[in-house]
């Protein structure tokens, strides 16, 4: 029978829960590599029981886990993230050069077609991959020595390569997105990158249409739509038709348009998902209320998913990574927040569960469809 | 050769999956450098935990102390204390203090 695993990185571990296909009754598992920050966990598209986890602290560092068991046991494999040749400068926020010096893993991306093969992002922001399982890892510097490296700006909460897409079609295309420096494409495996920001518009730097420095939050992409692009910045919900050579603004009727999640339907790629916040001052949901946001328009026209979640006294936020969506015939959507609940919607966000309400701060949120 | 006994933090602990006191023999001088270099070929699972893998440098938040003395600032080729290097006092590794 089918089911789903969903993968929860907290920050003080990680935790696995699974459920059969009409996710209303979950098992939940953990804590895993407790008291850690688990920034990510996520799990091969080829082989599920291949997963990945991103644990660190401030104190002892980076730590990579791997499961090769879909969760149940777990191995470190190689924690070596070093920049390739003199690493050089990036701006600091006070405007001068600074090095750039590893902090942390924020994001694992494993291969769409090859179990052993994965890219981290990291912070400082750079991209790294491994083609043994983690086991060793090697910096696709292209990214940081395309041109624009030097002038990149951390925001607040570090500067880091967050988001990380491979087009399903084209495996010599990625996408990745950086706070706060924007979204870059390659078109040769990651060899070559550069920056695809025309259209965004940014009042939080100098010049809000320049080409790099914009506090992109997130990005995702339809599988049958590879050109589409969608995007929740700093402010503005955004959409590319052109594999991120423009950008478009679709915030319309949205509450606010300030956020960091967003993510598109399984089979329906003009279904999108957003989780509108206050503002860049105001991390938590408007009014007290937990509302996530559907657009069967590809944007533009928005309306409220509530049923089942809080609708008062409710502060909490949705960080970046922290939402996803399963492959399910009816498509499931989950979500964690910063006040450690895990949400679950099996109808595509008309009804939602709660699977988890007293965990740490929830810091991701991934899915895998199990057969 | 003397056998050294090494305190190091909980996380590590599980980490390294040891319980107690860690137990070493390292080579005479014995120093904070070569205290580590033995902890991290004993338990490679630690490289990077408690230094750069690189550079060697301690990082921010973890404090050497032994024979309630502070070492963290020491040049680490300095040798540790005479009760450290014979086995009777133990070398701590500590994550320093988070407050809040």
């Amino acid at each position: 029978m089918s089911g789903v695993r969903v993968l929860v990185g907290t920050s003080k571990g990680a935790f696995v829960m699974t459920a059969d296909g009409a996710r209303r009754d979950w098992r939940i598992d953990g804590p895993f590599f407790e008291g850690w920050e688990v920034y990510h966990v996520k799990g091969s598209p080829v082989d599920p029981n291949r997963i990945y986890a991103s644990q660190s602290t401030s104190w002892f560092g980076q730590i990579v886990q791997r499961s090769n068991d879909g969760g149940k046991s777990w191995d470190t494999v190689s924690n070596q993230f070093s920049y390739d040749g003199v690493p050089g400068t990036h701006q600091w926020y006070d405007g001068t050069p600074h090095p750039w010096e590893f902090a942390r893993v924020w994001h694992f991306e494993p291969s769409l077609s090859d179990p052993d093969a994965v890219l981290a992002g990291v912070e400082d922001a750079a991209l790294f991959s491994s083609s043994d399982a983690g086991a060793s890892w090697s910096e696709l510097s292209g990214l940081r020595n395309g041109g624009t490296g030097s002038r990149w700006q951390p925001g607040a909460g570090g500067m880091a390569v967050h988001t990380i897409i491979e087009d399903p079609t084209n495996p010599d295309r990625l996408y990745v997105a950086i706070s706060a420096a924007g979204v870059f494409r390659s078109d040769d495996g990651g060899t070559t990158w550069q920056p695809k920001n025309r259209g965004l518009a940014s009042g939080e730097i100098p010049d809000e249409d320049a080409e790099v420095g914009h506090c992109v939050h997130r990005i995702a992409l339809h599988p049958s739509a590879p050109e589409t692009l969608y995007m929740q910045k700093h402010w503005d919900v955004m959409r590319s038709d052109d594999a991120g050579e423009s950008w478009r603004e679709v915030s319309g009727d949205l509450p606010t348009d300030f956020g960091f999640a967003i993510d598109v339907h399984a089979h329906e790629p003009e279904t999108v998902y957003v989780l509108p916040i206050t503002s860049d001052s105001v991390h938590y949901v408007p009014e007290g209320r937990l509302r996530v946001y559907r657009s069967r328009t590809g944007g533009g026209e928005w309306e409220p998913l509530d049923r089942g979640l809080p609708q008062e006294h409710c502060y909490v936020n949705v960080l970046r990574d922290a939402m996803a969506i399963d492959r399910l015939d009816e498509c499931g959507v989950y979500f964690g927040t910063t006040g450690g609940q895990v949400f679950a919607s099996p109808d595509g966000g008309d009804t939602w569960n709660t699977i988890a309400a007293n965990l740490p701060r929830v810091l991701s949120v991934e899915v895998q469809t199990l057969a | 050769m003397s056998e050294i006994r090494v305190v190091i933090p909980a996380h590590l602990k599980t980490l390294a999956h040891v319980s107690g006191e860690v137990r070493l023999e390292v080579e005479d001088p014995v120093t904070t450098e070569r205290v580590l270099d033995a902890l991290e070929a004993r338990h490679p699972v630690l490289v990077g935990t408690i230094r750069h893998p690189e550079t060697k440098v301690r990082r921010p938040f973890v404090r050497f102390f032994a024979c309630e003395e502070d070492l963290s600032h020491d040049p680490t080729d300095r040798p540790l204390p005479e009760a450290v290097a014979r086995g009777r006092e133990p070398f701590f590794i500590v994550g320093a203090i988070a407050g809040g």
